[in-house]
């Protein structure tokens, strides 16, 4: 007896990822993933004239900022590809020519694409965390050595400024906010990608996107704030404010770089704030390709 | 083309609901001054246009850590103007990492300083000190204003000490730093010690410095380190402290 249609499958969506990511790895972006080691490896060897601190700060610095340009950049050409190839393909046909609605399609692709961002920012993390600890312990029993003969307490001092420049908890929040503000350029993208003509188009409204992104906030204060500005000044402002997302909310990094502790609450909002994007995107996605004619 | 245009709208209107929660997360940011930073039109004409919108686009870290770089080479081959140039946009790119205040006020103050002083080029002497006191002021600048963004981190006020100590011979400021320095969470034990060495060498304080270092000496034998042993005699000679309450002369 054959099993009934379910409206919703988990197992179908499964299977789409798994094929996304699939063909994804197969598109060598992983590759990106080696030129950031170099880049890392590099980038250490280079920072051997600087004190620890500074060589910390850097590789922090440089790390987390490699993080975040290679997941934003994957997040845009890894899903502005996933239709136009699809429908170039002609799998699109083969898959929604089976009851398989397009939503579960869409969905299956965007959790491919985040998967492939999720393994890509674990592998970067676990790299540069393996880095980041080599050497602060090489440099704390380099300490050890060179003050054998000085007072506890002074040894103790001087191995807890190393211990304060070097790995810290909190650089995984923001590794964790990174890979939220590649997963809402993910679905962004994914919205934009349902009417666009060509992934070029996609690839350029998103770098634009991008960079409106980081200044939304601006926009929105002047919007809300500024009374003397003119009708039509504050009607594009307003649109720029509500349709774009804000980006610079998720640039906690610097500030945990630097040492700021991040408050919880602010971290669980700066969560909910990219899933809440990400949603929304996802669903102005389906909405645009339920109409579109294939 | 409607459903791409009804997708917008509905993004208007998504829009509305997402602003209290944006507005949450920039205000928060704004409480723990992560947007102190001013990313303006002077900031631009100094680091270029595309530093500009690096610096824009969230990847401000980046840059100052760049020019950053760039000064370390600038220091390496001694264009002062340059080091200056570039600390001031790598401290206004990252207001709040002490160590970029820090190097920078150390380069000032005592790289540029010792420079100034020892420039062949200039024979007037009046005029190399000029410079090298154009060059402590810049120092301490860079630390007063890196405090004022981090005000909770010891590292800059013990920097702070360490110029007046060093370079401006004022003790009194130097032992006022270091004992905000000591008050700080995470301040390591010996800037309390280095307060009160600081307080020692100041006329008319004796009597204070001497408690305070007295205070140190009977928590124990970690305190009791020779440079603290002797300024603790010092004062004791200069105070007439009765030979009943003075320290153990083995000690001296």
């Amino acid at each position: 007896m054959d099993t009934p249609h379910r409206a919703f499958s988990l197992g179908r969506i499964g299977a789409i990822t798994t094929n996304t990511l699939t063909e994804l790895t197969r598109q060598k972006v992983f590759y990106i993933l080696l030129i950031f080691a170099l880049v890392l490896i590099g980038s250490s060897v280079f920072m051997a004239r600087f004190s620890f601190q500074q060589e910390f700060q850097i590789l922090k610095d440089v790390s987390l900022g490699a993080m975040s340009i290679f997941s934003s950049l994957l997040a845009i050409l890894a899903t502005a590809r996933l239709i136009p190839q699809d429908v170039e393909d002609r799998t699109v046909y083969t898959i929604l020519a089976k009851p398989v609605p397009r939503f579960e399609y869409l969905l299956g692709k965007l959790f491919g694409v985040l998967l492939l961002l999720a393994i890509s920012i674990a592998l970067m993390s676990a790299m540069f965390i393996a880095v980041l600890y080599t050497r602060e312990h090489s440099v704390l029993n380099e300490t050890m050595r060179q003050m054998s003969s000085a007072p506890r307490e002074e040894v103790d001092d001087a191995l807890n400024a190393v211990r304060a420049a070097g790995l810290n908890i909190d650089i995984l929040a923001g590794v964790a906010v990174i890979y939220l503000k590649a997963c809402l350029l993910a679905a962004l993208t994914l919205f934009v990608s349902t009417f666009a003509t060509t992934n070029i188009f996609t690839v350029v409204v998103m770098v634009f996107v991008y960079f409106i992104g980081h200044l939304q906030a601006t926009a929105r204060e002047y919007w809300l704030e500024q009374q003397s500005v003119s009708w039509i000044a504050r009607a594009f402002l307003a649109i720029i404010a509500l349709i774009f997302p804000d980006l610079q909310a998720f640039n906690l990094v610097d500030e945990i770089v630097a040492g700021v502790a991040i408050p919880l609450a602010l971290f669980a909002k700066t969560a909910l704030l990219g899933i809440f994007y990400t949603v929304i995107y996802t669903l102005a996605a389906t909405f645009v390709f339920y109409g579109k004619e294939l | 083309m409607s459903r791409v245009l009804f997708a917008f709208a509905m993004l208007l209107v998504f829009g509305v609901m997402k602003l209290p929660a944006e507005r949450a997360v920039s205000l928060q940011h704004r409480q723990l001054h992560f947007e102190d930073v001013e990313l303006n039109l002077d900031l631009r004409e100094k680091m270029g246009q595309l530093g500009f919108i690096a610096a824009l686009s969230g990847f401000r870290a980046m840059v100052a850590d760049f020019l950053f770089i760039e000064a370390h080479v600038a220091w390496e081959q001694t264009e002062w103007g340059r080091v200056l140039f570039l600390f001031r946009q790598v401290t206004t790119l990252q207001p709040h990492v002490p160590l970029f205040w820090d190097m920078a006020a150390w380069h000032m103050a005592w790289n540029a300083s010792a420079a100034a002083m020892n420039d062949t080029s200039q024979p007037r002497l009046a005029l190399r000190v000029k410079a090298q006191r154009e060059y402590f002021a810049l120092g301490k600048d860079f630390l007063e204003r890196g405090i004022k963004n981090n005000p909770d981190k010891p590292q800059l006020y013990e920097a702070l000490a360490r110029l007046y100590r060093d370079k401006f011979d004022d003790h009194t400021r130097a032992s006022e730093s270091y004992a905000k320095a000591a008050a700080l969470r995470g301040a390591p034990s010996y800037d309390k010690r280095f307060s009160a060495y600081e307080l020692s060498y100041c006329e008319g304080r004796e009597r204070e410095a001497y408690e305070r270092l007295r205070a140190l000496y009977d928590e124990g034998k970690k305190e009791r380190l020779p440079t603290l042993i002797k300024r603790l005699k010092l004062l004791e000679d200069k105070l007439n402290v009765p030979l009943d309450q003075r320290i153990p002369d083995e000690l001296r």
